[in-house]
């Protein structure tokens, strides 16, 4: 009985999670971009495990303010939040509804598993305004460390591609 | 052995943090737009290394021991850093092949340090290889590029590499702290990944119609390690850490 009311409370909180955005994307949710990893409930005090994206992505700690606000407003009082670097976050934990949402928001998701073994170059990066794959590299770092820039040879509008991390 | 992890620690944060305040610097200056948001995206990726370390560094410590206080607070002398990362970033060609030489340096010793047997320090490096390996791959781009380029350019990246050269000697030579936790396998034997680095150096700068410097006889600069620094560092710091030292305890 008792651990069915704490997984009550546990669900709750995932479910929470769904709704807390990235702040530079805010089209994802922190459940998208797979950065929560855990959830665990101790003596009435909730645990967040999330993993961070990049080693010096600026909104992890509006990310952790948005967790605690979330949960705060939902009658959580005792609240901690543990950042767990290893394993190290990959795109591969991206949710597929996330992927889908971020190319009707004009980023192209990242392209397949392996993070090293294609060259950016090699990358066949499908444009998410018109959907031509003839598209070139114009820098691999983009508007923020996760994006690398791209321009489309067809409609020539630039786009931001989500790189495999 | 708990002050060599906390030395051999900081020694990892202050070369991220230094290298990180030195690209920062091109933050608004970069030749142009697309170059001047790669090179601080670099910058962000290297404070932010450094601040794990930092932040592992303080916990080893008591409570009074902080991470802005350990990144804000020391003097040069306390700084374990590699002279390269503090040295002066110099023209775009000097600052690319600095950032060539210490990322793929970089990568190769996180690709050991993984294997730590030290659980926070293998995740830090876990995290951060993948980081590195865009730097190295941006950064080898650019030394192509400079080398294989145009007259100028060439005459430009050439002077460079006479210039960060004789700071890479450093690298492959361990401090005490250091070699003291290779036996329980904490810290990485750099002497054992000079010839990667080597390779993977060598091939870039060929296809860069560059040559190796072979010569034996260079002067290899030693002394950041240990705390022996250039003038240089106490310059870069007066400007890093003005702000926590004008207002200490300053957050936001």
């Amino acid at each position: 009985m008792e651990e069915t009311k704490q997984n009550v409370t546990i669900n709750k909180a995932w479910k929470l999670m769904e709704d807390v955005y990235d702040p530079e994307i805010p089209v994802l949710s922190i459940i998208d971009l797979g950065i929560v990893r855990d959830i665990q409930l101790s003596n009435d005090a909730i645990e967040i495990f999330i993993t961070p994206t990049y080693s010096g992505c600026p909104v992890m700690d509006v990310i952790s303010m948005n967790i605690r606000i979330a949960l705060t407003e939902n009658g959580f009082k005792k609240i901690k939040i543990t950042q767990q670097l290893s394993p190290a976050w990959t795109t591969d934990w991206m949710i597929e509804n996330g992927k889908e949402k971020l190319k009707a928001y004009g980023i192209t998701p990242p392209i397949g598993k392996s993070f090293d073994k294609k060259y950016l170059e090699e990358l066949k990066v499908e444009c998410p305004h018109c959907h031509s794959l003839n598209t070139k590299l114009i820098s691999q770092f983009g508007s923020t460390a996760c994006k690398a820039l791209y321009q489309c040879n067809d409609c020539l509008e630039p786009f931001d591609y989500f790189k495999c991390h | 052995m708990e002050n060599n992890l906390f030395n051999y620690t900081l020694h990892l944060a202050d070369n991220s943090l230094t290298m990180g305040h030195r690209l920062s610097e091109w933050t608004g200056h970069g030749p142009m737009l697309e170059q001047d948001i790669a090179i601080s995206n670099i910058a962000l990726d290297l404070i932010g290394q450094s601040r794990n370390f930092y932040q592992y560094a303080a916990a080893l410590k008591d409570d009074s021991v902080t991470e802005d206080l350990l990144a804000y607070l020391r003097d040069a002398r306390e700084f374990k850093n590699l002279l390269i990362t503090e040295i002066p970033n110099g023209d775009w060609a000097k600052t690319i092949m600095k950032l060539f030489l210490f990322s793929t340096y970089q990568f190769c010793f996180y690709q050991k340090l993984i294997d730590s047997s030290d659980k926070q320090l293998a995740a830090i490096a876990e995290k951060s290889l993948k980081e590195v390996t865009y730097h190295v791959r941006w950064s080898s781009e650019w030394v192509i590029r400079l080398g294989d380029g145009t007259e100028e350019s060439n005459k430009r990246i050439k002077l460079a590499m006479e210039e960060v050269w004789p700071f890479t000697g450093e690298m492959f030579q361990p401090a005490e702290y250091e070699s003291l936790l290779i036996n329980n396998r904490i810290s990485v034997d750099v002497s054992e990944i000079k010839n990667d680095w080597m390779g993977r150096v060598k091939s870039v700068l060929e296809e860069a119609t560059l040559s190796y410097p072979e010569d034996k006889n260079t002067w290899m600069q030693t002394g950041g390690k240990n705390g022996i620094h250039t003038e240089h560092l106490g310059y870069l710091l007066a400007e890093m850490q003005f702000l926590q030292r004008a207002y200490p305890g300053c957050e936001w």
